[in-house]
């Protein structure tokens, strides 16, 4: 590194030496200044012409500039600028200048005079365009000075009344971002107030520009409003007629800022009163904005349409009888009112009848409306959600979707409203409209109770081929109230026609039908006979316990039991007696009953509510237990290990909170188990050649034991550095095992020597990285071995690995603690399910797309780390990396992979399984821990000391089931 | 003051045969060149003898504009350019010209073959007329001669229609054809920017209907479809070849596909597998959805439907056809409904509107025994729907297109009266604009006040603004002195010294003079010094000479004083301006007049 640095000093010297050389010795003044700057200015004095100037700086501006020299450029850019008669080249010395200030550590108030000293004597409009936005990045680097801040308002507010739009542009926006709310610009300070008439605040200057006859000054003027807002200035309530006058501009982008400085006013005075023109009543101002920018929903320009329908979703401060308007379009045929198909089917549901729309006369116009009363053209609100979500653009639809989620979530009848419209949307052409707009209905569930009509309507979207759609509509069922029995009745049906269809719904139909069953128990209980068929008088025959609609039947039936204690008296013997089974097998589908005469379940019943703690208690207790082990070699200490991690393993599936914890501790536990076995044993007191077996699986332990520790490491979220630390430690001790491992087989003793090298290297770096760590760490075999530091790297090989096998035989067991939350990463391929017989039939040579569909549980960032592996039954194996697209978020800590890998494969003859699995690739480092941890010490270091970075270990762990496909590749026909 | 004259052939407070004469800065246009439906004698045509008595219609109109293939908009086309006559350019959008001829020659059989009608024209009439086409781009503005340009906007409605803007100079014309502001399965919705027209002449088909929702009505068609198909029903849908044909289809195909149906979907073919090609060619002109999406797959290449054999309609099991004529007078579809009519499984959605005395109207009203041919009574078992499809604008989307294009003046067609009447007096109550609706043969006027262009020189534009105070204030008037020089048709705006010099006139100055009495006893020049001292006072900021010769000059004005021989204390001022100074004069003379009756003065003289 040293060397490094020595070179580039060196180098940079003799870059200006070389210059004067070329040069008149005159320069040889500019030696003084750094390398930079004078090279530049050799440039530019070369320059024969502007082509060239302009060449040099654009070349120059591609280079980073050092803090120090930057202000020694700024001169001679300057001084080149006075020069220049190059618009094109003084424009780019403008910007560079503007450039140059946004340097790291460079106060530019020192450039601050000579900019607006060019701005003064500038002519050129493009160049004092530019030269104010410099000012502008000036003027944001010094955000503490006011009299620079001042002064280049000054200049802005000279420089409004320019004819060149660009330059008014320009000071408007200088206006926005530096322009200070209570300072009115007063003629005392002589400034351009004065010349603009009178006392003026930045306010009313800028919205004199509301009035411009060009469009992009408008819009910057109200940009530059909003930057205002944006800075926490108040705007004046006055703006508001202006803004919205601006409504109906001829140039969309006006508009589309208009609609925001609007919505800000609203924002900002929502119950001042603003009167309505054309009558003498006044309304709220939140209101008269909520009418106008619903009007904007109807704009020629989609862009402002779209602006305006996300707009009108966060007024929530909006009165109801406006709010209610939006989905108003009163319907009228020939002149007479007519009632919706919404109303219409509400009408049918109310009176008992189910709707028929057959009539060829069924919306036949009931009254005559007078004539004066329609109102076609919609004043204020009316139907501006109707519109939205008819848009043409689907941009517009799902704006319009969001802004009706989020009213409907401020307002329970609003939502009741919405409700029709939202289940319209089911049926968009374009399935992200359909997706959020199930989302939406989801989130506002909780207000809303479904009709019968209406769950009909959500019910058919079941059927949708897309797997997304279903889930999401499953997740919407999840927390929908109906309000019959009928529905009940309905919406298992359906489910169970969607698990005909599509078997794979499976768990998402049960999980469904569990969420239905515990919040309607009342409207399950007419339907128990029904559903579980059983008859007063006969037995029926038992159902199959494994057809999935009668599974899906039966957790309808007990999820609503555990709310309805008159239930089980239904229930036929055999039903009991799946209950039995589903409760074990599917214990987080069928929750625990109190059922009559049976005294387990009452026992389990009770330990349900506690089970949580107990079993975390359980947890702690097996913990504690083994760390009475104080040596490795105690007598039964392995027995105590064995049997805990099985208990803990039992735990981990019986408990599913707990299922992460238990889980890392097993595998914490058998790591000690493996280190135990491996050195108990009393070969270490016998000759290298007797031993040779022994040493065969002492080096496999401690092969297992490093795979483990990564596993440890990045299988598990939601470890702390304690954690983490632990777990290196016994990737420490498995490496003192193989270093001593080595020393016991290999003769030569240069790879010994490395190989202790590194190992000295490990601790240290394992010392950096946990030094917060190291007080609980105390007796521990890195405790010891830090003591024994000096002597160890002083020693010899030979006499190093004696040391570390005393050692490591007489360190303790180090004590785990437990996290807060310790949850495993866990993958389950759903597709392809590998129960299909169909050999996947592909020419060799060619390639077969194979669909994966998996779901990923607490894994950060899947996109980087998750893999899929391909087995082949020769041996071969492909690691693919799928897409960061194919990864979804259904909700937190999951993920959902659905990819397709590319097979392909020479001719076989006969159809062959391969395998198909997940990895997690993990890079040591790349951990959350080590890395900043790591960098950040090794920069403060002194750079002579510097250890060549940890050699980083990657890899991969595999952290699904293998899935087996059957293929068969075909010898391709001539 | 100029004129613009519109007067309607065909769809003047009525429906059918659309032809719009406009008559706009010395052009004249026809719009549209339709049929009607109804008639089956000369009212089927517009009446062109309006136009001229005999001879071709060449010379009387300088181009045709056709808005969509619909027959009641295009049908009278043939007969026009080739029975009538008429040679000059017809515009109509590419897809329209693709189409309107498949459409022409099926109603040309229709009329010829199967009618027996002779002197009707002829396919080869046809063929010439469609050469005569021009076809048009969106938004792309044609120059049909030197002063009248076309341009046309999307208009939905179906493939291919478009609204025209007609521009002569500055006055303009917008006529919409039909269109409809809420897009649907396969196409977007009309849009127009603000153009703002002199005459915006709309359709008026809904004038008085506000609709529903589009989602609601497509719902309730796919649920029964849907529905019918599950029993193991079949399910006829009757429909007209073209347009809300091809939107049902791609509303089933996708249904189909996202809820995975298997059960067989028939198109019964003829003119519209050849239409359907056009569709799939002309992507850009639908909507959104199918416009992103053709490039993984064209949304009317149908995947669940396929062409109809007749020997289908027997076939075992659910299935669903579309089948022509809509309105089951006659053909296919008037076939499959016999075969299916006695199962109370199956289904027929009427998509649209039956005309009186067709098995659809009657069937819709519930009819459940027909009468055919023969004596022979058919049962109606199956389900009748009824399904309203329809790709107007309502009156809320006619007034929303009013919003965008701001018209100075509107003129509804293509409606009924009454219901005009209705939708004239919203438009202008709520715009407070001018709405005709013409009959037809009437003629609407509209007089407008078109802005004359004039050419500036720079110069003196630059040399007014400098006078003028600061900017912002663009849209205050601001008055400026230049000499307008009309010059072979051109208006063109000089300073007047370069127009003395382009016109080679000689510069006359006109002065004005006139005499003051006033008393005082002083001398000629003391007067006259006193004059100026006082004048030099008074006046700062001017020029104020005085000169040898015994005369003060004031900017332009000359003051000399003279006393009368009887009366030496009676002095006469002699003033005189030129006419450039004016205003600046009635100022001086009243500054002057207060400094002559002021008592500063009278107190001298006295004094002395």
């Amino acid at each position: 590194m040293a060397a490094h640095l020595k070179k580039r000093v060196y180098e940079e010297f003799s870059r200006v030496v070389q210059i004067p050389q070329e040069e008149a010795p005159a320069k040889k003044l500019r030696l003084s200044k750094p390398s930079k700057s004078a090279a530049l200015h050799i440039d530019l004095c070369k320059a024969t012409n502007s082509t060239d100037a302009l060449q040099y700086l654009l070349h120059f501006a591609r280079k980073p500039v050092e803090v120090e020299s930057v202000e020694g450029v700024v001169r001679i850019l300057l001084e080149h600028y006075y020069k220049e008669t190059d618009n094109s080249v003084r424009l780019k010395i403008a910007s560079l200048l503007g450039l140059l200030s946004k340097t790291q550590g460079f106060s530019p108030d020192c450039i601050v005079d000579d900019a607006i000293n060019t701005l003064n004597n500038e002519k050129s409009h493009q160049v004092l365009a530019q030269l104010l936005d410099t000012l502008l990045v000036i003027g944001t680097q010094l955000p503490e000075s006011p009299t620079v801040r001042q002064r280049l308002i000054e200049m802005a507010c000279k420089h409004l009344s320019d004819t060149y739009f660009g330059v008014r542009n320009k000071c408007l926006k200088l206006l926005g971002c530096l322009g200070m709310a209570d300072t009115p610009l007063t003629k005392d300070n002589d400034g351009p107030g004065a010349s603009l008439g009178g006392v003026r605040d930045i306010q009313s200057i800028i919205s004199d520009f509301f009035g411009d006859q060009d469009p992009r000054v408008r819009t910057a003027a109200i940009k530059a409003m909003l930057q205002l807002h944006e800075r926490r200035i108040k705007i004046h309530e006055i703006i508001y007629d202006q803004a919205c006058r601006l409504l109906s501009d001829d140039y969309e982008q006006v508009r589309s800022a208009a609609v925001q400085m609007v919505w800000v006013l609203s924002q900002l005075y929502p119950e001042s009163i603003v009167p309505i023109p054309s009558s003498n009543e006044e309304i709220r101002l939140v209101d008269d904005a909520f009418g106008k920018i619903s009007h904007m929903v109807s704009d020629g320009s989609w862009m402002v349409r779209v602006q305006a329908a996300k707009t009108l979703g966060s007024m929530l401060q909006v009165s109801h009888h406006f709010l209610e308007q939006t989905l108003d379009k009163k319907l009228m045929s020939d002149l007479r009112r007519k009632r919706t198909a919404h109303e219409r089917a509400k009408e049918l549901f109310t009176s008992g009848e189910f709707s028929s729309g057959r009539k060829w006369a069924d919306d036949a116009p009931k009254e005559k409306l007078d004539t004066n009363t329609v109102n076609l053209i919609a004043s204020g609100a009316c139907g501006a959600f109707v519109h939205g979500l008819e848009d043409e653009m689907f941009e517009v639809r799902i704006a319009a979707v969001e802004a009706l989620s989020q009213l409907a979530r401020s307002s329970a009848s609003f939502a009741e409203k919405c409700l029709d419209f939202l289940v319209d949307m089911f049926n968009d052409e374009i399935e992200e409209v359909r997706l959020q707009s199930i989302h939406v209905l989801r989130e506002i569930s909780t207000h809303i109770t479904l009709r019968e009509d209406q769950l009909d309507t959500v019910l058919a979207v079941l059927e949708d081929s897309s797997r997304d759609i279903r889930e999401a509509l499953h997740e919407l069922i999840c927390y929908t109230n109906v309000s019959t029995k009928e529905c009940i009745q309905l919406a298992l049906l359906e489910l169970l026609k969607n698990l005909n269809k599509y078997p794979t719904d499976r768990n998402s139909v049960w999980k469904c039908l569990k969420f239905l069953g515990s919040r309607h128990p009342t409207l399950v209980l007419p339907l128990v006979p029904e559903l579980l068929s059983t008859h007063p008088y006969f037995d029926t025959p038992e159902p199959d316990m494994d057809d999935p609609a009668y599974i899906a039947v039966l957790v309808l039936v007990f999820n609503a039991a555990k709310s309805c204690p008159t239930m089980p008296a239904l229930f036929s013997d055999h039903t009991f007696r799946h209950y039995a089974y589903l409760r074990d097998s599917l214990s987080h589908l069928v929750p625990p009953l109190r059922l009559p005469g049976n005294g387990l379940d009452l026992v389990d019943s009770r330990c349900g509510s506690g089970s949580v703690e107990s079993a975390q208690l359980f947890l702690q207790q097996s913990l504690n237990r083994v760390s009475t082990i104080q040596n490795l070699e105690a007598p039964g200490a392995q027995d105590l290990l064995n049997f805990t991690i099985r208990d803990l393993q039992r735990l981990g599936e019986l408990q599913t909170e707990l299922a992460g914890a238990a889980d890392f501790c097993a595998t914490y536990l058998r790591c000690q188990l493996l280190l135990m076995k491996a050195l108990q044993e009393k070969l270490w007191n016998m000759a290298v050649p007797l031993c040779l077996k022994q040493n065969v699986t002492a080096t496999a332990a401690a092969q297992q034991i490093l795979e483990e520790t990564y596993k440890l490491e990045f299988l598990y979220s939601g470890l702390e550095s304690r954690q983490v630390a632990t777990i290196h430690h016994v990737r420490l001790q498995a490496k003192a095992l193989q270093l001593i491992l080595t020393a016991r087989t290999r003769q030569g003793l240069d790879p010994l020597i490395s190989s202790c090298e590194k190992f000295l290297q490990d601790i240290e770096s394992f010392q950096r990285l946990f030094v917060a760590e190291l007080p609980h760490l105390q007796d521990s075999f890195v405790d010891k071995l830090l003591e024994l530091m000096p002597r160890l790297s002083s020693c010899k090989p030979v006499e190093m690995v004696k040391i570390l096998l005393a050692t490591l035989r007489l360190s303790g067991l180090l004590q785990l603690r437990l996290p807060e939350q310790i949850h495993r990463a866990t993958a389950t391929i759903i597709e392809p399910t590998g129960e299909s017989d169909n050999p996947l039939r592909f020419t060799t040579g060619l390639v077969v797309a194979l669909d994966i569909d998996a779901t990923l549980e607490h894994v950060q960032d899947p996109q980087n780390t998750v893999k899929v592996q391909v087995l082949y039954p020769d041996g071969q194996s492909h690691v693919i990396h799928p897409k960061p697209s194919d990864f979804r978020k259904p909700g937190p800590d999951r993920h959902r992979l659905i990819t397709q890998v590319y097979l392909s494969h020479t001719a076989w003859t006969e159809p062959s399984q391969i395998e198909v699995r997940l990895l997690l690739a993990y890079s040591s480092s790349s951990t959350s821990l080590s890395s900043s941890s790591a960098s950040k010490l090794g920069w403060s270091d002194s750079i002579d000391s510097l250890p060549p970075p940890e050699a980083a270990v990657e890899g991969t762990i595999p952290f699904s089931k293998p899935v087996k496909v059957y293929i068969m590749p075909k010898p391709a026909r001539r | 003051m100029p004129e613009i004259k519109v007067t309607p052939l065909g769809a003047g407070q009525d429906v059918g045969r659309s032809c719009i004469l406009v008559s706009i800065g010395g052009k004249n246009i026809m719009l549209d060149c339709g049929m009607h439906m109804g008639y089956n004698d000369d009212r089927r045509f517009p009446d062109f003898s309006y136009i001229t008595q005999n001879g071709r219609l060449t010379e009387f109109l300088d181009c045709v504009i056709i808005s969509h293939f619909h027959l009641d908009h295009c049908g009278a086309l043939p007969f026009m350019s080739e029975m009538v006559g008429y040679d000059g350019p017809i515009y109509m959008t590419h897809p329209t010209k693709a189409i309107c001829p498949i459409l022409l020659e099926d109603f040309r059989k229709i009329t010829v073959d199967k009618k027996g009608e002779t002197n009707f024209f002829t396919s080869q009439m046809i063929k010439d007329c469609m050469k005569k086409v021009v076809p048009l781009n969106l938004h792309q503005t044609v120059q049909v001669d030197d002063e009248l340009e076309i341009k046309a906007y999307y208009a939905g409605h179906v493939l291919g229609a478009a609204m025209v803007q007609i521009k002569v100079g500055s006055e303009s014309v917008v006529y919409t054809g039909d269109y409809n502001m809420t897009p649907d399965r396969h196409l977007g919705a009309a849009w127009i920017d603000k153009c703002r027209p002199d005459i915006l002449i709309s359709e008026s088909t809904y004038a008085t209907t506000i609709r529903d929702s589009k989602r609601c009505r497509e719902r309730d068609f796919l649920k029964k479809v849907h529905e019918s198909i599950e029993r193991g029903g079949k399910v006829l849908i009757p429909v007209f070849a073209l347009g809300r044909a091809q939107e049902l289809c791609i509303l089933l195909e996708t249904f189909w596909e996202r809820m995975n149906l298997k059960a067989p979907i028939y198109f019964s073919t003829g003119l519209t597998e050849k239409a359907n090609h056009y569709y799939k060619l002309f992507i850009t002109w639908t909507n959104q959805k199918i416009r992103k999406t053709f490039v993984q797959r064209n949304m009317f290449e149908f995947k669940h439907i396929k062409a109809f054999d007749r020997s289908y309609a027997d076939n075992p099991g659910p299935m669903v056809v579309f089948a022509t004529p809509g309105m089951l007078h006659a053909g296919q579809s008037l076939q499959i409904f016999k075969k299916w009519a006695g199962n109370e499984k199956n289904m027929v959605i009427m998509p649209g509107y039956c005309v009186q005395g067709t098995i659809g109207h009657k069937i819709l009203n519930g009819q459940r025994k027909l009468e055919m041919e023969g004596r022979s009574t058919l049962d109606v078992k199956l389900q009748v729907e009824y399904m309203s499809f329809s790709a107007h604008a309502d009156a809320k989307g006619i007034m929303q297109l009013i919003r965008m294009a701001e018209p100075r003046n509107m003129l509804l067609v293509h409606g009924e009266a009454v219901k005009m009447e209705f939708l004239k007096g919203k438009i202008e109550q709520e715009f407070s604009i001018d709405c005709h609706m013409p009959a037809n043969g009437e003629t609407a006027t509209v007089t407008t006040n078109p802005s004359v262009p004039v050419d500036i020189s720079l110069n003196l534009l630059k040399r007014e603004m400098a006078l003028g105070g600061p900017l912002p204030d663009p849209k205050k008037p601001r008055t400026m002195h230049g000499t307008l020089i009309m010059k072979e048709n051109s208006l063109k705006l000089v300073s007047s010294e370069q127009a003395l010099k382009e016109l080679g006139l000689n510069e006359h100055q006109l002065r004005f003079t006139c005499r003051v009495q006033l008393q005082d006893p002083h001398s000629d020049p003391d007067t006259l010094n006193r004059i100026y001292t006082h004048l030099k006072s008074v006046l700062k900021g001017y020029t104020i000479q005085h000169l040898p010769d015994g005369t003060v000059m004031v900017e332009s004005i000359v003051i000399k004083v003279s006393s009368s021989a009887e009366d030496t204390s009676t002095k006469v001022l002699l003033l005189s301006w030129s006419y450039q100074d004016d205003v600046f004069f009635c100022f001086f003379f009243v500054s002057f007049l207060s400094l002559i009756f002021s008592k500063q003065w009278l107190r001298d003289s006295i004094d002395s």
